[in-house]
């Protein structure tokens, strides 16, 4: 997973509360594989009409949107369903990070993940770098190590958990990290199975007896 | 004497394979289900070469791709999704891990299979690439949705990083007047809290008005509490749970199931166990609660209007409220039970239970459904159980398809949608833009309250509807 340290780049905003899931990516097209790509389908029911024409007034659309690499939104980004795909279409898409208020928990996790950093401000702050950004794509700085954004005259501090913070500034990968464990893992196994033996999945018969 | 413990953390603690210096902890996970969806994290494994490190405690579930008007794989059109449905029976098949397949009789939406298969049990840790996992905590366990990521982590090691949330209790005092039920409740806290009110929070139920459901009306409430960003939401087992269980398929049996409960038996919160937050609800404050906008949030007793943004003081709040009537289609306080409907759909994880399907048939039974509906079951025993029962014959005669059971149009995934401007009385659980299809209007609400929507042909209250139907309440619900 690639490291985030300083984005200098530039950011667009979105302003709207509960961007949920299933508008990040609709559910249609999650049994796309990820070969195709997910940018495509990025707020894909917010960003064209039914017809599938695109909306050429919606921030992503404006010129320069394409090299966004953040996108500040407000309170309750990412909510509802834990489809990691959200995540993969705002990669796909080539955000790097995501500035809101609060994001839903899965979301959040999903997001580091992928090395999509979730910085969550203040709800006035988050006013203000919406305000700063305006209506069409503009310079914005993140930097993770100290914690802060800046969009024009506009600086504004962001919080996330040290764990998180260290993971991204790393790179580093969950399954990589745990197998360092693999022992205590076996270890702790056996002896949680001895304790609460009932946690053992016991087949009901007649799946046995079908077994033959 | 021990530090009282709340419930979140006896379970919590007792899971705890490793903490690392930043805090985090190592979790050991007691059951996790996989489904169609799952792929992603079967790739990510298969790019690797490992394998399921536990395929007996990982169970394999199709349900969000699954059609519902036929069991037969070959009669599903969009070869993409039959390929959704393949892949789970190939990747589990692969792996050694036991299949609940499209054609099996056990076969169910996850959230409805778990419990009653006997696999969801009080005390353990549970996870599932889905974010209404939350539900298995109606037996006191940790249960919460994961990422594709966290599901590759969960099939390669058993466990899973997680820092610890702050928890939250949730107490609900005195009884629940008739015709309230837990998706009320549950409606009504979000709404009060906000859809991000419990987000960082595990939340505990408690009180008189908790402990009286049923086990069926817990599931209900733990189900909702994602939808208040609650990371995830547990009851204390009891009596209610272990007789529950007793029994099931996968239940443990005999001496084992004995030893199992005198444990069970000891997961309640201690006296004076600290929480981060305490939230009081009074029984008598709940209504029939329907949403009228895009968020669950947006949720309003049935006897009310809709908000009109120029009366809201927050400027937040009256644009997204502005915005939320435009997609909805609805006027600045129009009455909730003004609004005319399309459509209704009883199902999902939330609520089609079987006391969800007699609820609803006790309001139908004998009328006529004045718009189109769909009702599809929890689970495939769920629609047995049903028919014995003869509750199909209710739906069908009220002019209502009866399905097979799956995820179905509360996410459409297997084309099961609701049309674009169609406006949907739904007993599903998220009223998201678009969740039931692009353009679709969706109202959340009891099943009770859907049928009392479908014989009104707009949004109704289910206490003046069945007031003087008693009789039929009762022969239908007699169970």
């Amino acid at each position: 997973m690639q490291p985030i340290t300083v984005l200098d780049t530039l950011g667009v905003a979105l302003a709207a509360a509960n961007v949920d899931t299933d508008q990040l990516i609709p559910a249609r097209f999650m049994k796309e594989p990820r070969s195709v790509g997910y940018g495509q389908f990025l707020l894909y029911d917010v960003r064209h009409d039914e017809q599938g024409t695109p909306d050429a007034s919606f921030i992503l659309h404006r010129p320069g949107a394409g090299d966004a690499e953040v996108m500040v939104s407000r309170r309750n980004f990412g909510a509802g369903s834990s489809r990691e795909a959200a995540v993969y279409a705002l990669v796909d898409y080539g955000f790097r990070c995501v500035v809101a208020p609060s994001f839903g928990d899965i979301f959040a996790s999903n997001a580091v993940n992928n090395g999509l950093l979730p910085a969550m401000v203040e709800e006035d702050d988050a006013e203000r770098l919406l305000s700063a950004l305006g209506d069409a794509p503009a310079a914005i700085h993140v930097d993770l190590d100290k914690q802060a954004i800046r969009v024009a005259e506009v600086e504004v501090s962001f919080s996330i958990s040290p764990v998180w913070r260290t993971k991204l500034l790393n790179g580093w990968d969950d399954i990589d990290m745990t197998r360092q464990h693999a022992d205590t893992i076996t270890d702790f196994s056996a002896q949680y199975t001895a304790q609460f033996p009932w946690t053992a999945a016991q087949p009901p018969e007649s799946t046995l007896i079908s077994k033959g | 004497m021990s530090t009282p413990t709340t419930l979140f953390d006896k379970v919590w603690r007792a899971h705890e394979v490793h903490r690392s210096e930043s805090g985090q902890s190592l979790l050991w996970i007691d059951r996790h289900f996989v489904h169609e969806g799952s792929i992603h994290a079967f790739n990510k494994l298969a790019e690797r070469q490992l394998p399921v490190a536990r395929p007996d405690l990982t169970f394999g579930i199709a349900d969000h791709y699954v059609p519902t008007l036929t069991r037969d794989l070959a009669g599903v059109a969009d070869p993409k999704v039959r390929s959704m449905i393949e892949l789970l029976s190939h990747n589990t098949q692969r792996h050694g891990v036991t299949l609940f397949g499209l054609d099996d009789p056990r076969q169910g939406i996850v959230h409805v299979l778990g419990p009653e298969q006997g696999l969801t049990q009080p005390g353990m840790v549970m996870v599932c690439g889905d974010s209404h996992t939350a539900t298995h905590g109606a037996f006191g366990s940790i249960a919460f949705g994961i990422g594709a990521s966290e599901v590759a982590h969960v099939l390669a090691t058993q466990t899973l990083w997680q820092s610890k949330p702050k928890v939250m209790r949730i107490t609900v005092e005195g009884q629940l007047a008739e015709g309230i039920t837990a998706k009320d409740i549950a409606l009504t806290w979000i709404a009060r809290l906000g859809a991000d009110g419990a987000r960082g929070y595990a939340i505990e139920y408690a009180g008189e008005a908790i402990r009286s459901l049923s086990m069926e009306a817990r599931l209900t409430l733990c189900n909702l509490s994602i939808e208040g960003g609650g990371r995830c939401g547990m009851i204390a087992p009891d009596q209610t749970t272990f007789d529950y269980l007793r029994d099931r398929p996968w239940s443990p049996k005999g001496r084992a199931f004995e030893q199992a409960c005198t444990y069970w038996a000891t997961l309640y919160s201690d006296p004076g166990a600290r929480f981060d937050l305490e939230v009081t609800l009074h029984a008598d404050e709940i209504a029939p609660t329907v949403t009228w906008g895009v968020s669950p949030e947006e949720a309003l007793p049935i006897d009310r209007a809709v908000p009109d943004p120029e009366q809201l003081n927050d400027p937040a709040k009256a644009r997204q409220a502005r915005d939320s009537l435009a997609y909805m289609g609805l006027t600045a306080g129009q009455k909730l039970t003004d609004i005319n409907i399309d459509r209704v759909f009883i199902g999902s994880c939330t609520n089609a239970r079987i006391e969800d399907l007699r609820a609803a048939a006790a309001v139908l039974a004998g009328q006529k459904s004045r718009v189109p509906g769909m009702v599809s079951p929890g689970s495939t025993q769920v629609k047995t159980q049903a028919e014995a029962e003869g509750l199909d014959r209710i739906f069908i005669d009220a002019g209502l398809e009866w399905r097979h059971s799956g995820c179905s149009m509360c996410v459409g995934m297997n084309g099961d949608l609701v049309a674009s401007g169609e406006r949907c009385a739904s007993t599903t659980n998220r009223n998201f833009k678009g969740r039931q299809g692009p353009g679709a209007r969706t109202h959340l609400m009891s099943p009770a309250m859907v049928a009392a929507a479908a014989v009104s042909g707009r949004l109704a209250d289910v206490r003046t509807l069945t007031a003087g139907a008693d009789s039929s309440v009762q022969a239908s619900g007699a169970h």
